[in-house]
């Protein structure tokens, strides 16, 4: 999967997550929680939902590294092997 | 017969709008099925039956904004004959002259007006031809102007006047959309309570390292969707607090206290574009911590998503509230009539905290109650604080 795909997917789930958002505003290098006011909530449902849709294992202690969208797609192009 | 109601789904409703049913008349329906769902000025709720039987008949039709209480169907219940008393479906429903009528008025006298309108009214008018036409095309009813011919007769001159004035009338001001409602019925129960409700008001600051660890430590062998959040700890931690004093679990009913059996906690919930639900995680004491952790993401999901149950709105015994997570060390919660008591979290913060003679750096959770004191006393709500404290330390027995 490339970062373009993993970066779309993560946009799906996070309109999914703050549907009310308009995401082609969204700043890649500020923290979500700030700009969706996601709660640790939606931080559940995100990491759950990335597990299923790209079948990743994200423990909580990495939950830092999903802070962004750069961050996060960064975080998850590692995880699956391709930078 | 048993009658189906317009529920009261927490002391701010007055009314609720009909949106559709889910069955129709000859329908078999089961205690807890869904049968309807109406439209409050906080969310749209799927209302739920409480009696088995079939639908004999529906009453209202969806569109139709009813006050509290106006019975909306008839269903037969099993094994009764058809005719007879008819108790009420929704018997949680209070009268609603319980609520002051400062909140009942602005929206209760449309839908007394819809009710008006559909009763058929006999009476015999007295109008010209030529000003019953002129009525006719202009739109006016001529049941509505006063005649000034003789004997009171309707005169085309009468209906024309009725025109012009109703055109002078400034046009009728767009109704509040949904937001503006949601803020009017915050107000409403938030401005009651602080108006009848003698507030007091407790802190007290817990080290919740074991609670935190403990947590950690079970989330890594758990699978991802049965991963526990830390405001679960919280919520049965209450809600086991609350057989040590029952007396904040429950409400303040026609002049004294009702405390109630069953611990259902009101879950304060923050609405995406503004405004807040409190519905309720049914028996909150009685579950394990992953049955609760189940039932708190479907109903944060569903609260936000518009799909609340009726009986989520109208159990809730105690409320809990948690601004911790937008950085709040702190919040003294209002308490949502007719409940007695709100406890609150903050923020966990990592502090300097003395324990066993050192000193050392500790996550801090600052913890409120805000209670009502014609029910309890300082005393009896520190004692709830002091037993959430001891059982978040030993979250294992949660």
């Amino acid at each position: 999967m490339t970062n373009d795909e993993i970066r779309g997917t993560v946009l799906r789930v996070l309109g999914q997550i703050a549907p009310e958002a308009d995401l082609s505003q969204l700043n890649p290098t500020r923290r979500l929680r700030d700009q969706l006011d996601i709660d640790s909530m939606d931080l559940l449902n995100f990491v759950i939902a990335l597990h299923k849709e790209l079948h990743v294992e994200i423990p909580e202690s990495d939950y830092p590294k999903l802070a962004t969208l750069q961050s996060c797609v960064d975080y998850l192009a590692g995880l699956s092997g391709r930078p | 017969m048993a009658e189906f109601r317009m529920p009261q789904l927490g002391a701010d409703m007055s009314a609720g709008k009909l949106l559709r049913w889910r069955k129709q008349p000859g329908d078999l329906v089961q205690r807890g099925d869904i049968i309807a769902d109406v439209e409050t000025d906080k969310a749209d709720i799927e209302v739920e039956v409480f009696v088995t039987g079939v639908i004999e008949k529906f009453l209202v039709q969806p569109g139709e904004k009813l006050p509290v209480g106006t019975v909306m169907a008839f269903i037969r219940e099993e094994g009764k004959p058809a005719a007879g008393e008819a108790p009420p479906v929704f018997p949680a429903a209070p009268a609603p002259a319980a609520v002051p009528s400062e909140i009942i008025a602005p929206a209760a006298a449309p839908a007394a007006r819809a009710i008006a309108a559909a009763a058929p009214i006999e009476r015999r008018l007295h109008i010209s031809p030529v000003a019953r036409k002129a009525a006719a095309d202009l739109g006016i009813d001529p049941a509505t102007v006063q005649g000034s011919g003789p004997a009171g007769r309707i005169t085309l001159e009468d209906i024309q006047r009725a025109a012009q004035a109703r055109a002078a009338q400034p046009p009728p001001e767009a109704a509040p959309d949904r937001q503006t409602r949601l803020r009017q019925v915050i107000a409403a129960a938030m401005a009651r309570s602080k108006r009848e409700i003698p507030h007091y008001y407790l802190s007290t600051t817990m080290d919740v390292s074991r609670a935190l660890a403990w947590l950690a430590q079970g989330n890594l062998q758990r699978s991802v969707e049965d991963r526990l959040v830390y405001g679960v700890l919280l919520l049965k931690a209450v809600a086991l607090a609350l057989h040590e004093v029952p007396e904040l679990n429950g409400f303040w009913r026609e002049g004294r206290a009702a405390p109630s059996a069953d611990v259902h906690i009101g879950v304060a919930i923050s609405l995406r574009g503004g405004g807040l639900v409190a519905p309720a995680l049914h028996h909150t004491d009685r579950q394990s911590l992953g049955e609760l952790m189940k039932k708190f993401r479907d109903l944060v999901q569903r609260a936000r998503a518009g799909s609340l149950r009726s009986s989520e709105l109208s159990d809730p015994t105690f409320t809990v509230t948690s601004l911790g997570e937008q950085g709040v060390e702190s919040v003294f919660g209002i308490i949502y009539p007719p409940q007695v008591a709100i406890a609150g979290f903050g923020k966990i913060v990592e502090r300097p905290w003395s324990a066993e003679g050192q000193i050392v750096s500790r996550p801090l959770l600052t913890a409120t109650l805000s209670g009502d004191h014609r029910v309890s006393d300082g005393h009896r709500g520190g004692l709830f604080l002091a037993a959430v404290e001891r059982l978040l330390q030993e979250p294992e027995k949660l």
